[in-house]
């Protein structure tokens, strides 16, 4: 910021200090910025390996590739059917499930807070200066293009029911039969997770009933926007967590297809 | 228990001014506005502070705590440890008068600017009926006292003087929210918000959630809705669409 604008514009108190803050405002960024890009960083890598991504044994598959519609997937993991011929290896398999979710996060309401905040410093915190000289917001392009959120919602929902039916043919035995392990718990605990993220987003509340004038004419929806409403608040915390169990699921997943060590079974 | 509490208060006007050192006595269950009081009595007669219920519902002691954005008579003295400097200055958005008194004449203006509550024109005075379920959710803004904490926070204004001619801030984008939820409000007022009142420079940062005395969760309930419908008026093709053909219909 230059000497004369912001803070230091005319006429405003010239403190002499970019912000009097005494408490860590810093820590709370940097730890964000370092998870969110701890996560780029993991899903770039995995969604390139283009393998390890499908227990055969137990027909665990990784949210991260489902569905793998392509026909370069590992036998049994196309749950869909193979729509498209094999990619070629600078594809990922998994380029749409990739861009739909990562759409989903990119626009989310929180983590544009997290991102503004910990990577573009637009403020890095409250009554910390920011230090681009000029800003318009999210007027232009690129960034008005964030008010298509919904459509990622929207996208998300479809993905999250094809992870359900991904979560229902985890519970499978090694004998071909019912079985469940250590694997299938992770898979449902990031379903819940996720469910609860895509349940809590903001567009969803908007769509539900956020948008109506008239509550008491659509009594259904004022119920769905009443439940929306009581999730939304905790949209961050689901965010993040949801975040962490991605993660887990799919390194879990990697390292035992990987035979890096093996599933701990329950039943069969 | 009574101790001295070092304090840093900006002393100055327009022309200029610095940051001050005192040593005032701090007692227990006391608040920084009783003790800017003190100071005033006992130190610096001539200080400037603008004040009036010491109850935190007039908004007029809004002020920079430690940097932080808050009311100078809800921020208790015993969330500071006793050796701590306590630095006090003005909100630093708006053009400083004198000490710690600013001229929020800004926000008056934007106030104006905000289209009144337009009912339908076939309604009139004495005719308006609506149900509690669909005014009680934008009640949760008229709990407002305008202390301004808000705007002076939001990076928008507070880091780009040359953004307050367009954009009216948290407080003003939620007013426009709470008309457009009231059951009677008639006016367009997703066009008023994005192209009049600049909501698209909001990125949505939360920092006026975070400094709200009356913990109005001004992002979520009132700015964020309000982006989603002037998303359904502006950027949305398929609500667009759907809505031509229900005019045709």
């Amino acid at each position: 910021m230059s000497a004369d604008t912001g803070i230091n514009s005319p006429g405003r108190a010239q403190v002499g200090l970019k912000t009097a803050r005494t408490d860590k405002w810093w820590l709370a960024p940097l730890r964000i910025g370092v998870i969110l890009g701890f996560f780029v960083v993991y899903a770039t890598i995995r969604i390139f390996m283009n393998k390890w991504y499908w227990v055969n044994d137990y027909h665990y598959l990784t949210p991260l590739y489902s569905p793998c519609i392509n026909e370069g997937c590992s036998p049994g993991s196309s749950h869909l059917g193979t729509w498209f011929p094999k990619f070629p290896v600078f594809i990922p398999y998994s380029i749409i499930t990739f861009a739909v979710l990562a759409g989903f996060r990119g626009t989310c309401y929180y983590y544009r807070k997290a991102g503004y905040r910990s990577l573009f410093f637009a403020p890095a915190a409250c009554a910390v200066p920011e230090p681009h000289k000029s800003y318009t917001g999210e007027r232009k392009f690129p960034l008005i293009a964030l008010n298509l959120h919904r459509y990622f919602f929207y996208g998300a929902l479809v993905f999250g029911i094809l992870n359900v039916y991904d979560g229902v043919l985890a519970f499978h035995g090694k004998d071909g039969g019912f079985g469940f392990g250590l694997g299938t718990l992770i898979i449902w605990i990031n379903l819940v997770m996720l469910w609860l993220y895509t349940l809590s987003c903001h567009a969803c509340r908007h769509i539900v009933g956020g948008r109506l004038k008239n509550f008491s004419k659509h009594p259904l929806r004022y119920r769905y926007w009443t439940f929306v409403s009581k999730l939304n608040p905790k949209h961050g915390t689901f965010a993040m967590a949801s975040l962490f169990t991605v993660i887990l699921t799919d390194f879990y997943i990697m390292a035992l297809s990987a035979g890096w060590f093996s599933d701990l079974r329950f039943f069969n | 228990m009574t101790y001295k509490g070092k304090f840093r208060v900006w002393r100055g006007d327009a022309e200029g001014g610095d940051l001050q050192d005192y040593e005032v006595e701090v007692n227990e269950g006391e608040v920084v506005l009783d003790v800017i009081h003190r100071l005033q009595a006992t130190q610096a007669p001539d200080m400037a502070v603008r004040w009036n219920c010491k109850a935190g519902k007039c908004g007029s002691c809004s002020a920079e705590i430690n940097g932080m954005p808050k009311l100078m008579c809800m921020c208790r003295m015993n969330t500071f440890d006793e050796d701590e400097v306590v630095t006090v200055t003005p909100m630093r958005t708006f053009p400083v008068i004198r000490d710690l008194v600013t001229d929020v004449s800004y926000n008056y203006t934007k106030a104006r600017e905000v289209k009144a509550f337009t009912p339908p024109a076939d309604l009139k005075p004495g005719e308006y009926r609506m149900q509690q379920v669909d005014v009680e959710r934008s009640q949760e803004f008229r709990k407002c006292i305008e202390c301004f904490l808000c705007q002076n926070t939001c990076h928008v204004i507070r880091d780009h003087e040359e953004n307050k001619e367009s954009f009216s801030g948290p407080r003003f984008l939620m007013r426009i929210a709470e008309l457009d939820m009231h059951p009677l409000d008639a006016a367009d007022r997703q066009h008023q918000a994005q192209d009049d009142h600049g909501l698209g420079f909001c990125n949505i940062t939360k920092c006026c959630t975070e400094v709200c005395p009356e913990h109005i969760k001004i992002t979520d309930n009132a700015l964020i809705p309000m982006k989603e419908r002037v998303a359904d008026r502006k950027y949305d093709p398929i609500v667009w669409l759907g809505n031509k053909i229900r005019r045709r219909a």
